[in-house]
């Protein structure tokens, strides 16, 4: 990142006749925000505002999160969130800076590209009146070099060559600028990638439990949370039906899973339904989406006989909580206790049941953890609820809970104790239905993307890599060969005949040579040593 | 081979620690005139043209300084608590073998590569440091005693590692098990390793620094023995220039890994974040080094202030925070 240190400095401009205030607001403006001060001041407050995105709770990340800290910090939570403390990073502010920062840096490297075309296409310069002020000196031990020669020597080198009178100019390292600006332009690349995904891309979560009776086709309602890109309309989704056949999840002796494997059916338009598989690392790529494994759990499996003797059953996931996957949920019934007679459903008679699945239960009380991830003891804890479970307020409800208003307010009473049920083993409440573990299902959590900008973003972060490793390691320098002193000559020996005037005739000539680094180089020397060692010994062939 | 691994690690600490005592000892009993005889030295002549320039005429402008002083700078040669000096570098290198040993072993015992959890990780960072400093002391011996200041790095981060962060040894979860694991994980774990490494010759350059500039007190007159101020500020940009690419590719690595994942490239997770702030302040350290108008010492700070936002994202993210990196 050597920056305006090479620049040629622009021609003075000529007064303006007429002064213009705000031309000359806005030209000192510009000048400001493009300078690298500027630029400096603006990384840094990036950083600075980056860091409430990582103590705050935010939307994009967490949201329960989120909604934890307005529960913890009630008064807090209306001001930290009218400043965008939870959406720091789509905030006005942390926006403002980045885009003071891209625009700060266009302006930067505009004209920095526009020099360096013109020094790409520009010769070297011609060689400074005395080559020995220069950190790098040599004479030549071949004193009537021929500049043609040099000049080959140095191209087979891949220098930059040109000759003029007799003198060699030569430079190197131009990569070193151009990779530089590649830098810059391939960030500008990144950040379109970025903006570009965001606005055509589009994501959607949810639980999918095995079973074909629990597949799923893409459509926004069949997600539990989604996400659409501006430019995304709900119809864009692209079309493909996904079954959970198979997942097998195992896991070492001390409880940490050491293998995931999901076995799915697609259904893809255009195509046959295939069988594939996908794990933790290695998405299902579909076309326009993939799908990734996010977690996994029991869908625990329910049959409910009403005391009217009618049979129904629920697959209800439950949410794991812990490592070892004990699993919350509730298996709710709306339609049970319909009279037969009139088809009326009497909804103070809907029955739920809110329970604790342990895949591994302890061997004594209390049965609240599992302490195995599988289902090696499975035991189910369960809680029987009778009344409205108030699914027709309108209202609406997270379906792993039961509605605690309904519980609070007496229209939804808990019938009997909690009761362990191992798979298999049924539950006579005291109405006479009865509620039967049939058994587990596995649910895995799903995350569908599709995001565009993504190859954008990649070949732009891959490019800007290269061109950083460019200016980094690049070197630019700078060499010169001349044949005699074309100043005017310092006495050769003090006090001696006085000098001859700028003379490079006949053999008192010299071959000069003269090296400058115009970057933080420190192996310069050694390169220009061997430079003008293999002048010398071109010389010596001819 | 795990117990093995653990004890490995608390006998390199302890050479660490000796190393440390070896190079204080130079360090306070040292040939005081070792520095001092190279900076007064008179600068290296440049290769007169022929018998050309003479006379009383001072033809030459001081030679330009793209060759670093520590070429200068000898070895320490005599005395004994030169001695001491190179005791300690052998203890250093003992350790560092120890080090290795205690990575090795755990490698051995896990039966796959040994990052893959923060303890892990730690060890290879500051394995990677030790093995850098190494390097650099064998082509640069005059920075023998920036040692001291390495063990004593060395000796904080592995105490804190092995007291605070130990894990024990177990196999990877599904999530680590992916290819990007190893790109991700040995670019990063290079990049900070450079970084740990970086930071002694900067806070040695602020203290050197301010010793030229007349300050005597402490912290200041740590810096009497220390090499010269541009030695060790230049010596702190190329760490730094070397590490920054490696820091992005390993972010790049991370981020495609996160893809395959977790289904994003980039989520603003805590160590996300935390990684984008170190790079923009790294960014910034470049920029700054690279402006003549921006002062060295301001440069260096700003790299400091860049290790500071590398440590809390090595130890504050993982234990402040609730993220996606957690498996530590």
């Amino acid at each position: 990142m050597s920056v305006v240190e090479d620049r040629v400095a622009p021609p003075a401009a000529p007064p303006p006749r007429r002064p213009n205030r705000v031309l000359a607001l806005l030209r000192n403006s510009w000048r400001q925000l493009t300078s690298m001060r500027t630029a400096l001041v603006l990384l840094f407050l990036l950083a600075v505002a980056a860091i409430p995105g990582s103590i705050l709770p935010q939307r994009d990340v967490n949201i329960e999160n989120v909604e934890a800290y307005r529960r913890a910090n009630p008064d807090l939570y209306p001001i930290i969130d009218r400043l965008g403390g939870f959406d720091v990073f789509a905030s006005p502010w942390f926006s403002a800076i980045y885009v003071l920062l891209f625009v700060s840096l266009i302006g930067c490297i505009v004209p920095r590209l526009r020099d360096h075309v013109r020094a790409l296409r520009a010769a070297p310069p011609a060689a400074p009146r005395r080559l020995d002020r220069l950190p790098q000196h040599a004479v030549l031990a071949a004193p009537a070099a021929d500049p043609a020669r040099i000049a080959a020597v140095l191209r087979k080198r891949r220098w930059r060559v040109v000759v003029r009178d007799g003198e060699v100019s030569a430079e190197k390292g131009y990569l070193k600028e151009t990779g530089n600006l590649i830098f810059h332009f391939a960030l500008i690349g990144v950040l379109f990638g970025v903006a570009f995904g965001s606005w055509y891309g589009w994501h959607g979560n949810r639980l999918l439990v095995a079973g074909p009776d629990t597949a799923f086709c893409n459509n926004l309602q069949q997600y539990a949370e989604t996400g659409l890109g501006p430019r995304v309309d709900a119809a864009d989704l692209p079309p493909f039906c996904l079954e959970l056949t198979d997942f097998d999840a195992r896991f070492l002796d001390t409880g940490q899973p050491s293998y995931f494997q999901a076995s799915a059916k697609v259904d893809e338009a255009g195509g046959e339904p295939r069988d594939v598989e996908f794990s933790v690392n290695s998405p299902l790529r579909l076309d326009g989406a993939s799908a990734y494994l996010l977690g996994h759990g029991y869908a625990p499996v329910i049959r409910y006989t009403d005391r009217l003797g009618r049979v129904q059953t629920s697959v209800a996931p439950f949410l794991t909580t812990d490592g070892n996957l004990t699993g919350e949920g509730v298996a709710a019934f709306p339609d049970v206790n319909i009279d037969p007679a009139t088809g009326d459903r009497d909804p103070d008679q809907q029955m739920a049941f809110e329970g604790i699945y342990l895949p591994t239960a302890p061997d004594a009380p209390p049965y609240v953890r599992s302490v195995f991830p599988a289902e090696r003891s499975p035991a189910l804890m369960l809680i029987a609820y009778r009344g409205n479970l108030g699914l027709d307020a309108g209202i609406p409800s997270s379906v792993y809970v039961l509605d605690q208003r309904q519980v609070e307010a007496g229209k939804l009473k808990q019938i009997g104790e909690a009761k362990l049920m191992r798979p298999g083993e049924s539950w006579t409440l005291d109405d006479g239905s009865t509620v039967e573990f049939v058994g587990t299902r596995e649910f895995i959590t799903l995350s569908v993307r599709y995001d565009p900008g993504e190859r954008i973003v990649l070949v732009s972060s891959i490019v800007m890599l290269a061109g950083l490793m460019m200016s980094i390691f690049g070197k630019r320098r700078r060499i010169w060969f001349r044949t005699g002193p074309a100043r005017p000559a310092t006495p050769a020996v003090a006090g001696t005949e006085p000098p001859a005037t700028a003379s490079t005739t006949g053999g008192s000539s010299l071959m000069e040579a003269g090296g400058l680094p115009r970057t933080d180089y420190s192996g310069f020397a050694d390169e220009f040593k061997q430079l003008v060692a293999a002048v010398e010994r071109s010389e010596g062939k001819s | 081979m795990a117990a093995l691994s653990d004890q490995l690690l608390v006998v390199s600490i302890m050479a660490y620690l000796v190393a440390m005592i070896c190079h204080a000892v130079e360090f306070a009993f040292g040939d005081r005139s070792l520095v001092g005889r190279a900076a007064v030295r008179p600068a290296r002549e440049p290769a007169l043209v022929g018998a050309g320039a003479g006379g009383d005429q001072p033809a030459f402008e001081p030679p330009a300084v793209d060759e670093p002083a520590a070429d200068r700078l000898d070895p320490p040669s005599s005395g004994r608590a030169a001695l001491a000096g190179r005791i300690a570098v052998v203890l250093t290198v003992v350790a560092a073998v120890l080090h290795l040993g205690t990575l090795v072993t755990r490698g051995i015992a896990a039966e796959r590569m040994p990052w893959g959890n923060m303890y892990e990780f730690v060890l290879a960072v500051t394995f990677v440091g030790i093995a850098a400093w190494l390097g650099l002391l064998l082509r640069r011996p005059g920075l023998r005693h920036l040692g001291l200041f390495m063990t004593l790095v060395m000796v904080l981060l592995l105490g804190v590692t092995g007291l605070v962060i130990y894990t024990p040894v177990g196999p990877l979860v599904p999530a680590l098990d992916s290819y990007w694991f190893y790109v991700h994980i040995s670019a990063i774990g290079l990049a900070s390793g450079a970084f740990v490494l970086g930071i002694v010759p900067a806070v040695l350059y602020l203290l050197r620094n301010g010793y030229d500039q007349g300050k005597r007190g402490f912290p200041y007159s740590l810096a009497e023995r220390v090499p010269a101020a541009d030695v060790l500020e230049r010596l702190t940009f190329r760490i730094h220039a070397f590490a920054f690419p490696l820091w992005t590719m390993g972010v790049i690595g991370g981020a495609i890994w996160a893809e395959a994942s977790w289904g994003r490239y980039w989520g603003w997770d805590p160590k996300e974040t935390w990684s984008f702030i170190s790079w923009v302040i790294y960014a910034g350290y470049l920029h700054a080094r690279a402006t003549p108008s921006v002062k060295r010492k301001v440069a260096t700070w700003i790299a400091i202030i860049g290790f500071l936002s590398m440590l809390m994202n090595l130890f504050g993210v993982n234990l402040f925070f609730e993220g996606l990196h957690s498996y530590a």
